[in-house]
């Protein structure tokens, strides 16, 4: 079986010319179906960076980074936008939009799939914020609703078109403990019924569990990989 | 797109208008503001139209198909040409009639405050009417009488309160270029900013108030062609026919005179000037509202980029709230300006009206630059990775 993230030899840089900043070197990492691995390390060390060019949201420069099955370094925009589509992104601030409610937040999702009716999407947005535990609050807006509520909807959001790749940026930064637990293992779960892969980039030392790997970067390589166990210890 | 290609598409609440209706004061402000370029484009527009109009409204009633007039006249009223002229017009074969036609100012005496100011006349042969306004025609036989007139009740206030005095029952004398005339009847015509106000009056009437040689000079003689005459060959045949001096011209010829005229006159080019000054501020400040609502906005486009929105599928969310602002921002904007051009117009007593070509005109241009700003604000999304505007 491919791999669903599989990267060869990826560097990045920002800035041009003399002035370029390498923030990834020589990145070589693969991620099996099922696997849930957890990206960590210091601020500044390239793993936010790191996500957004796995995610399509950032045009890779150099090297080799495959993307359920799509080579990202030299696509084109086109490509780009279709594998977005494809993945589900779940950002640091859960960026909502403000102005819809949690259902046509979900909604938002579901509007590119092709083929699905205006009731399908009501049913599958319906079905996916009753699963994160939302299923009361499917008609109120962000600004209603607690930051553990709000990152629920973006998470949502992000697995309502079942992709086979989660890819989630500190999705616990704003959330009390409790709140952190909940939504990851909540991310766990439903990981698991969809059998989706999950790349978790996280600071949060209270969340390594659920991961089958951790992987450490700093200044912009990946030093080492653990088993939780050995990490949480 | 966003909306188009997928089922059942009337069903799902264009976000556009959910982004706009959700911050109910943002919108009111974006609202007022493209009311506001609108209400200053149309009366910008409003008083270049009423100049316009307004100088045209006699030449534009009389009722004719030739006019003869003084070649050198630059408007109606300007030179005169002998009134014996008219009857060798008449002679020419196709001219079924040929009238005369007087245009002249007059010295007016406010009757309220003794103050003299002046009044434009108009006098016809109460037999022979040549002014395609009814309630002239009607009244003809009242400005027969020694000394009598019919006053244009859409005469600026500064003439006097003439029409109240006359509905009232008040049979005032007034100066009229130094005889006591009285008020007969009334009609509406309408001034513009060069002339105060109209009085019709009688051949007679005229040649009492300017002399024998004065009434022996016309200021347009108004000829009607038999029917089936056709209208070149009588124009060419009349120019032959009469002296050098005199010119005849069709009705859309004789209007376009009175046009050009006064559009070379410096009100005129200030008028156009203000127009143009009009629609630039409203351009910008139609611009400002959409480039910062849609910058705002920003951010939650780069979220749907994110989750695989095409830029084409944002471009027509944005192409959406620009539609909706112009369209909700015009309705009042328009509403205003009607209402605007009335005050305008019971002011001065000059007509200023709202042509639907104009009001088009003005809708299609605050829809193309809303498109526009917003397509140049969205280009910052265009360029980016979206990770850049997180």
């Amino acid at each position: 079986m491919e791999p669903v993230v599989n990267i060869e030899g990826l560097h990045h840089a920002f800035g041009k010319g003399s002035l370029a900043k390498p923030v990834l070197i020589d990145i070589n990492l693969a991620i099996q179906p099922g696997e849930i691995v957890i990206l960590t390390g210091p601020s500044g060390s390239g793993k936010t960076t790191l996500l957004s060019l796995m995610g399509g949201l950032r045009s890779a420069q150099q090297g080799s980074l495959r993307i359920l099955g799509q080579e990202l370094t030299g696509a084109g925009k086109k490509q780009l936008v279709e594998l977005r589509s494809r993945i589900g992104y779940i950002f640091q601030a859960h960026n909502l939009l403000d102005c819809l409610t949690a259902q046509e937040n979900v909604r938002m999702a579901l509007r590119l799939q092709p083929g699905l009716s205006y009731d399908d999407r009501t049913t599958a947005a319906t079905a996916m914020l009753d699963a994160v535990g939302l299923g009361h609050r499917v008609n109120y807006r962000p600004d209603n609703l607690s930051g553990g509520q709000k990152q629920r909807v973006a998470i949502a959001r992000a697995l309502v078109t079942q992709p086979k790749l989660i890819l989630a940026d500190e999705p616990t930064a704003a959330l009390d403990s409790q709140s952190g637990r909940e939504v990851v293992q909540l991310m766990q779960r439903l990981a698991q019924e969809q059998n989706c892969t999950i790349l978790l980039v996280t600071h949060d030392n209270r969340i390594l569990d659920i991961a089958h790997r951790i992987i450490h970067m700093e200044d912009g390589r990946l030093v080492r990989t653990e088993s939780p166990t050995a990490a949480v210890v | 797109m966003v909306f188009g290609k997928l089922p059942l598409p009337r069903r799902e609440k264009p976000l556009a208008w959910s982004q706009l209706s959700h911050q109910r004061m943002r919108l009111l402000v974006a609202l007022s503001g493209i009311s506001f370029a609108n209400i200053l484009i149309f009366m910008q527009l409003g008083f270049r139209s009423a100049m316009f109009s307004g100088t045209t409204n006699v030449p534009a009633s009389l009722d004719g198909d030739v006019f003869l007039i003084n070649k050198t006249s630059q408007f109606l009223g300007n030179e005169t040409f002998d009134k014996s002229q008219l009857y060798r017009a008449a002679a020419v074969p196709g001219v079924a009639t040929a009238r005369p036609f007087y245009y002249s100012p007059a010295s007016w005496v406010n009757p309220d405050n003794r103050k003299t100011t002046n009044i434009t006349v108009i006098a016809i042969n109460p037999a022979q009417p040549v002014m395609a306004v009814p309630a002239i025609n009607d009244q003809l036989a009242l400005v027969e009488q020694t000394d009598r007139m019919l006053f244009d009740v859409k005469s600026l206030p500064s003439l006097g309160a003439i029409t109240q005095a006359f509905t009232a029952g008040q049979d005032t004398p007034i100066e009229v270029q130094g005889r006591k005339m009285r008020v007969n009847g009334t009609f509406a015509l309408g001034s513009n900013i060069f002339k105060r106000g109209h009085i019709v009056i009688s051949d007679v009437n005229y040649l009492r108030l300017f002399g024998a040689t004065q009434a022996n000079q016309l200021h347009a003689g108004v000829l009607k062609l038999e029917p089936g005459a056709n209208i070149q060959t009588v124009m060419a045949e009349l120019e032959r026919t009469l002296p050098e001096e005199i010119s005849a011209l069709s009705h859309t010829e004789l209007i376009e005179l009175e046009q050009n005229y006064w559009a070379k006159e410096p009100a005129g080019i200030i008028f156009d000037f203000g127009t143009i000054m009009g629609f630039v501020v409203g351009v910008v400040i139609v611009y400002q509202v959409l480039y910062s609502d849609v910058n705002d906005h920003l951010s939650e486009y780069a979220t749907l980029k994110a989750i695989g929105y095409s830029d084409g599928q944002l471009l027509l969310v944005v192409f959406q709230e620009a539609t909706i602002l112009a369209v909700l921002g015009f309705m009042p904007g328009i509403l205003c300006s009607l209402g605007l051009y009335s005050v305008l117009s019971n002011l001065t007593g000059v007509a200023v009206l709202m042509r639907l070509g104009v009001g088009l005109q003005v809708f299609s241009m605050t829809l193309v630059m809303g498109v526009l700003s917003a397509a140049i604000a969205v280009r910052k999304l265009r360029s980016a990775d979206p990770a850049d505007v997180f």
